[in-house]
């Protein structure tokens, strides 16, 4: 094999590969979504400079072209270039509303917060849904299988914004056991950021409803498929071969059949992570919680183009990134994947 | 394959097994209840528009089954006319979102080589990008006025996780005899894809469109909660984003009002899954087992 077709066939290569080329794909479709759209942005703000502050079409250009770091006397493939090139170099514009703030600062603000909540809710209901779907698949028939079964089937098939605005009610407004306006935003003002445990908590106690909301809906659907793919493991030959030899009851329950059952999962846990991302833009909504999915959603209802704009492209962003990191995970803890390629 | 063969096959037998299955016996009857409830429900109940200052936040009475909005009107008929909308719009993205997948989704499988390649590869990167800010994004630019554009943006983006499915599907059906033998017999390809493997999978379709509506469902209440669907009408997302935005939410007394379209869409959601599921048990058990 020569080296070339070594590297084609390697699969941490095809990964980059794939993972760069979606990244450029969605900032291409997003450059011509602004651009091409019947009343796009760009048109609809020169319009209104016109008509609200009385400046003429030159000017107004000149301003617009300036908030969308657009060249718009370029020609559309030179326009979309230059586009390009500022977002390789990170920049995405100006924000129409709070004028003169970058896109990007704005970015490195918010995103943080959506990256620690998310990611902690998937560590918690990972961890958590897997447990209780080993003790529900070795009792199976039993009332705890039952019930966390049932439990876990109406939880997975419920909207997460919904299970949101029932957790907000029933623990904020009709328990009154937090207090839900205080909490809204990620930290409170007047704390200083760093490793004090008052920090710490003020962070968490801000975060607590989102992560509630993510791992209240996301852990069903791992107890339910880690029920099954236990099941289907405790029946494979090498488990029946290691009660043969007389292996410890713990160690053919860890190292054989909950490392085997585990496997299938972790594709469901790119996926996850996608969906989350993505649905950031509804939760963080309903609880006032400041992260990238608030931002999208409060960008998109004032129409902040640019911000709107850079947001979709850096949450997606962090989907692939995310997805990469647990392609890389999966090949490590499944070899097969990595010799048999796709 | 006749008409009657097909209706026996997607509709009597599954019928027959599923009253086996108590847990999907259970979602079949609500998800029965609810689309009566819906379709037939608003020619019996009319839907109450009429502000009645004097009646707001009622607790349910003989009256007023559900008791009364923050204006005091009648929450169970808002109910009973709410989702007629929701589940028609989610019907539609979800029939979009299964013809696309079945059709690139089983040329996929059969084709192979490079056209199989080339549409897994694009499948893939939609795959990839997170849906919902997608929408959300679209619903930004395109002025979604009415409820057919809503259900066709939401189908057009719905399909690649179906199209993988099928796909796999598809391939496991190729390899086998009788599919085989039609290939000897020299049938063509057209006629091997819809005469012989569709109708296989018939019932793993109608799953497929069942599980298609729920995720429409997920995205069209989202959009309409986010305030992102301005057309008129009157359906559960709409009471949701009416009893958040003007927070009613926040009233204790607003329980029975902010619950009831949240219970409605939840039920819905949990009995189609619930229904879907068990079907899918019987038709396919290696898959249950598989995933």
């Amino acid at each position: 094999m020569s080296r070339f077709k070594r590297l084609i066939s390697n699969y941490i290569f095809l990964r980059v590969l794939r993972a760069i080329l979606t990244i450029f794909i969605v900032a291409t479709l997003t450059f011509f979504i602004v651009r091409l759209m019947p009343g796009n942005p760009i048109e609809i703000y020169i319009g209104q400079l016109m008509s609200q502050y009385g400046m003429s079409f030159q000017d107004a250009k000149n301003q617009a072209a300036a908030l969308f770091s657009i060249d718009l006397n370029a020609p559309l493939s030179k326009q979309y270039i230059i586009y390009m090139r500022n977002l390789l170099r990170g920049d995405f514009g100006v924000s129409f509303l709070s004028q003169g703030t970058p896109v990007a600062l704005m970015i490195s603000a918010y995103l943080p917060w959506t990256v620690f909540s998310v990611g902690i809710s998937i560590l918690i209901s990972f961890t958590l849904g897997i447990t209780l779907g080993m003790l529900s698949a070795y009792k199976r028939g039993s009332i705890f299988d039952h019930i966390m079964s049932t439990i876990a089937a109406i939880l997975s098939a419920i909207p997460n914004y919904l299970i949101g605005i029932l957790l907000l009610i029933i623990i904020g407004v009709q328990l009154g056991l937090i207090p839900v306006s205080a909490m809204r935003g990620t930290v409170s003002p007047g704390i200083k950021p760093g490793f004090t445990w008052i920090f710490i908590k003020d962070v968490f106690s801000h975060a607590l409803l989102p992560i509630m909301t993510y791992v209240v809906s996301t852990v069903g659907g791992w107890m339910l498929s880690m029920k099954s793919s236990t099941l289907n493991t405790l029946g494979e030959d090498y488990v029946t071969v290691a009660k043969a030899r007389g292996l410890p009851e713990s160690r053919i329950t860890f190292a054989y059949v909950g490392r085997n059952a585990l496997l299938p999962l972790f594709t469901s846990l790119t996926m996850q992570m996608g969906f989350l991302m993505g649905g950031s833009a509804l939760i963080e909504s309903i609880f006032v919680y400041k992260g990238i999915g608030w931002a999208l959603g409060a960008s998109i209802a004032q129409r902040d183009y640019p911000v709107m704009q850079a947001v979709f492209l850096i949450i997606t962003i962090a989907v692939i990134v995310a997805n990469f990191i647990a392609d890389l995970l999966y090949s490590k803890l499944d070899p097969r994947i990595k010799i048999g390629g796709e | 394959m006749g008409v009657k063969n097909i209706l026996k096959k997607i509709l009597i037998e599954p019928l027959v097994i599923i009253s086996r299955d108590k847990a999907g016996l259970v979602g079949f009857i609500v998800l029965l209840f609810i689309l009566l409830l819906s379709f037939i429900g608003p020619y019996f109940v009319k839907l109450d528009t009429e502000v009645k200052l004097d009646k707001i936040y009622q607790f349910p009475s003989r009256e007023h089954i559900l008791g009364t909005d923050n204006q005091g009107r009648d929450i169970f008929s808002q109910i009973v006319n709410g989702g007629k909308d929701v589940i028609i719009v989610a019907f539609l993205a979800g029939l979009i979102s299964t013809l696309i997948a079945v059709s690139l989704g089983s040329l996929s499988a059969y084709a192979g080589g490079l056209t199989d390649t080339v549409i897994m590869f694009i499948t893939e990167i939609i795959l990839t990008i997170p849906q919902f800010p997608l929408l959300a994004v679209l619903a930004a630019f395109v002025r979604l006025t009415n409820p057919t554009m809503l259900a066709f943006i939401i189908g057009f983006l719905g399909w690649p996780a179906l199209a993988r499915a099928i796909r796999s599907q598809v391939l496991s059906i190729k390899e086998r005899d009788y599919i085989e033998a039609a290939r000897v017999l020299d049938l063509g390809r057209i006629h091997i894809i819809f005469s012989e493997i569709l109708p296989n999978m018939l019932s793993y379709i109608v799953i497929s469109l069942i599980m298609a509506m729920t995720g429409a469902v997920y995205s069209q209440v989202g959009l309409i909660i986010l305030g992102l669907v301005p057309f008129y009408g009157h359906n559960w997302g709409l009471m949701i984003q009416l009893a958040w935005t003007r927070g009613a939410i926040f009233y204790k007394g607003s329980i029975f009002y902010i619950l009831s379209p949240i219970i409605a869409i939840a039920l819905f959601q949990w009995s189609a899954v619930t229904f879907t599921r068990s079907l899918e048990g019987i038709f396919n058990p290696r898959l249950r087992a598989g995933e």
